[in-house]
């Protein structure tokens, strides 16, 4: 019991962090649903939503409201427990991947030191693989659930596509943990500061994790389990209401957490570009760097954002052999090749 | 094998060149392409606050015309239904009485007039044949309604306000078409 | 109570009532599910003992990939309570003595094995990466690089396997 006498501050502290993640990843998936819609709609040379609110700015949440009031219905043939389930991990692990992102550097708050991220712990990139790979229960779970032909065909899709691109994600990461030499995001942040950021010796890596990105998150052209004209809508085709709203937004909620991963490991994270943070912090004061650190993370995150949005309304979808065509015959020997000619390279340097 | 025409062209397919195989460039160019459209003028306008304007020869909801001091110019002379080409026009006459000079220009007039909007397809042909200029086809839309029992107008419905009550709904129901077919 | 000591025996009852559920639950797809939640639990214990890397590489590998090919393959057969084939008793009885023969053993090995359990429970870190991969890489290297070659051939097998013939013989 003494164990959480001590930590009851620290639990307090990580709690507020917790809840304030959660709740902060919640906010800007809504607001990304409205940003793809507006952004689709410009590109089109529409307007898109633009009643609700000024500019439209309330959209998320009529939508959210729409949802929780429409009526739910869960198919008699359906497996009721499964059913249930299925959007639920959906959501819970989109989340739970937030848990390892530093967001920002230590900041103080009433003389304590408060460190920006959930759990800094040393094998941080291999916990979000975890996370991810269990990602695809949420889908498979739900599409097989639902009793409904083009619910599983969309489950087995999403399945082996994810487990696919999995495989290269996994060894396009190698490359550049061999540069990096830790699994802690966090000190790879801390090395980004000092020497530059990844993207500038893993460029290749960088592309192949952000193909995978795309494809794990089952975003056009990736987006086979939902392919609307060919299977309904995929997996969550037998769901309403905010069950269909759950795994909506978790989709966003991927892309968010996504988007913060590739800046975190490719861009520098919270590292504010051409800036000594060391002298900043010495000039304004801690938090307020802290505060710049976040707001840069915070455009970059934006700027992967717009990308995901961006690349959705330009790529047609991929046909299912050219899926995995891609990613077994192209990406996989590409990542092995980029792993190789990295341990070569830095074999190199060292010696 | 001979042709007919000289016009078949040969389609040349061959194969992919090392930098179209990479399929980046070409994902690339698209992504240029729709980040263009992005900046460029917006094809929709914001309907109800914005219109576009009509042209002069707009046919929209029909309109049973008065004079200036409010009187009806329908004579219920039935050449507008006869005309109609989708029959959407049927009517039922009635002779004026002493004290109803003011309502009625003529001394006959029409008890009942009906247009069914289901039928109608806004030829005009109606206008053309009124000798009276008492039927003219307005700047309105049809608009949506629940029951068929709704489309169909009645005289009611179709009667342009009084110019001497209620002068600027007279102005609004006009429109602008009969001002700009004049300056034509 | 430690901290520690209560989350082993939430995982600990999690773990088995689990395993449990594997056996006797009617449809496949159910086993399948509760074969993830065992994993999950161990997972959950290798934390306890500080063996993050292992931790996580158990759940990647196991609830991850391999039972993710377990439910692809069982959710496309459609299996019930009807398709089930009916054993013979002969067999049901030599499954029954194998297994009870393996828990045997089991029992057998662990139950001289205390001291080595209780070492295993406290603040360890040869389950750290770090730790890890030195000891993989200078004391197991030899049998490291042989299990990589097993797992070589594993590929190369599956591949030819897989391989359609050419219906046609090269000219």
């Amino acid at each position: 019991m003494e164990m959480l006498a001590i930590d009851l501050s620290l639990g307090l502290e990580k709690l507020l962090l917790i809840g304030g993640i959660i709740s902060f990843s919640l906010l800007v998936a809504m607001y990304t649903t409205y940003g793809e819609r507006k952004i689709a709609a410009w590109m089109q040379d529409r307007r898109g939503p633009n009643r609700a609110g000024p500019f439209g700015l309330l959209q998320p949440a009529a939508d959210g409201l729409k949802l929780f009031f429409k009526e739910e219905i869960i198919p008699l043939t359906s497996n009721r427990m499964l059913f249930v389930l299925g959007p639920a991990l959906a959501m819970i692990t989109a989340m739970l991947t937030s848990a390892v992102i530093p967001w920002g550097p230590t900041i103080e708050v009433f003389g304590r030191q408060v460190s920006l991220q959930i759990a800094d712990v040393n094998i941080g990139i291999l916990y979000i693989f975890g996370v991810v790979s269990m990602g695809v229960y949420g889908i498979m779970i739900g599409g097989w659930a639902s009793n409904n032909k083009f619910s599983l065909m969309a489950a087995v899709r999403g399945a082996s596509q994810i487990i696919s691109y999995e495989l290269a994600m996994g060894l396009s990461l190698i490359a550049l943990l061999m540069l990096t030499g830790t699994l802690s995001l966090k000190s790879i942040v801390a090395q980004q500061m000092t020497g530059g950021w990844n993207i500038i010796y893993q460029p290749l890596g960088f592309l192949i994790f952000l193909i995978c990105v795309f494809a794990e998150c089952n975003r056009t052209p990736f987006d086979l389990p939902e392919a609307e004209n060919e299977l309904n809508f995929g997996y969550h085709q037998e769901y309403s209401s905010m069950k269909l709203g759950l795994y909506l937004f978790a989709e966003y909620v991927n892309m968010f957490i996504s988007s913060a991963v590739v800046a975190t490991l490719f861009f520098g994270g919270y590292d504010i570009p051409f800036v000594d943070e060391a002298s900043l912090a010495a000039n304004i004061g801690v938090n307020a760097t802290a505060a710049l650190g976040f707001a840069a993370l915070f455009s970059k995150i934006l700027f992967f954002l717009f990308l995901f949005i961006w690349v959705r309304w330009t790529i047609p979808r991929f046909r299912y052999d050219q899926l995995m065509d891609l990613g077994w015959k192209k990406l996989i020997p590409l990542a092995l090749a980029n792993m190789l000619i990295t341990a070569v390279v830095v074999l190199w340097l060292n010696k | 094998m001979a042709t007919l025409t000289n016009r078949a062209k040969v389609l040349e397919q061959k194969p992919m060149s090392f930098m179209e195989r990479l399929y980046l460039p070409a994902i690339l160019k698209g992504m240029g392409i729709t980040l263009k459209h992005m900046f460029q003028k917006k094809a929709t306008i914001h309907y109800p606050e914005e219109k576009r304007p009509f042209s002069p020869v707009f046919r929209g909801l029909h309109v049973l015309n008065r004079d200036e001091e409010g009187r009806e110019n329908c004579t219920a002379c039935g050449l507008c239904a006869v005309a109609c080409p989708a029959e959407a026009i049927t009517m039922e006459a009635a002779e004026r009485l002493p004290n109803e000079e003011h309502l009625y220009r003529e001394e006959k007039y029409a008890a009942k007039y009906e247009i069914n909007m289901l039928r109608c397809i806004f030829c005009g042909l109606c206008e053309e044949a009124c000798p009276k200029d008492a039927i003219y086809l307005s700047e309105t839309f049809a608009p949506s309604n629940f029951t068929r029992k709704g489309f169909i107008y009645s005289k009611d419905e179709l009667l342009i306000p009084n110019p001497v009550t209620n002068k600027e709904s007279f102005e609004a129901a006009k429109g602008q078409r009969e001002q700009q077919l004049k300056n034509k | 109570m430690h901290i520690t000591e209560i989350l082993f025996w939430i995982l600990t009852a999690l773990a088995l009532f689990s395993a449990l559920m594997v056996v006797s639950s009617d449809n496949p797809v159910h086993s399948v599910l509760w074969l993830i939640l065992v994993f999950m639990a161990i997972t959950g214990h290798y934390i306890l003992m500080n063996a993050q890397f292992l931790a996580i590489v158990n759940m990647i590998v196991y609830a991850g990939a391999i039972m993710v090919l377990f439910l692809f393959v069982i959710m496309f057969m459609n299996l019930n309570k009807d398709s089930e084939p009916q054993k013979s008793v002969w067999l049901r009885l030599a499954a029954v003595v194998s297994g009870g023969s393996l828990l045997l053993i089991l029992v057998a090995a662990l139950k001289d094995n205390g001291g080595y359990i209780n070492s295993m429970k406290g603040e360890g870190s040869i389950g750290l990466i770090k730790n890890l991969g030195n000891t993989l890489f200078t004391e197991y290297v030899v049998p490291f690089e042989i299990s990589s070659i097993l797992f070589l051939s594993a590929m190369v097998g599956a591949v030819v396997l897989g391989k359609k013939e050419s219906s046609t013989p090269a000219a």
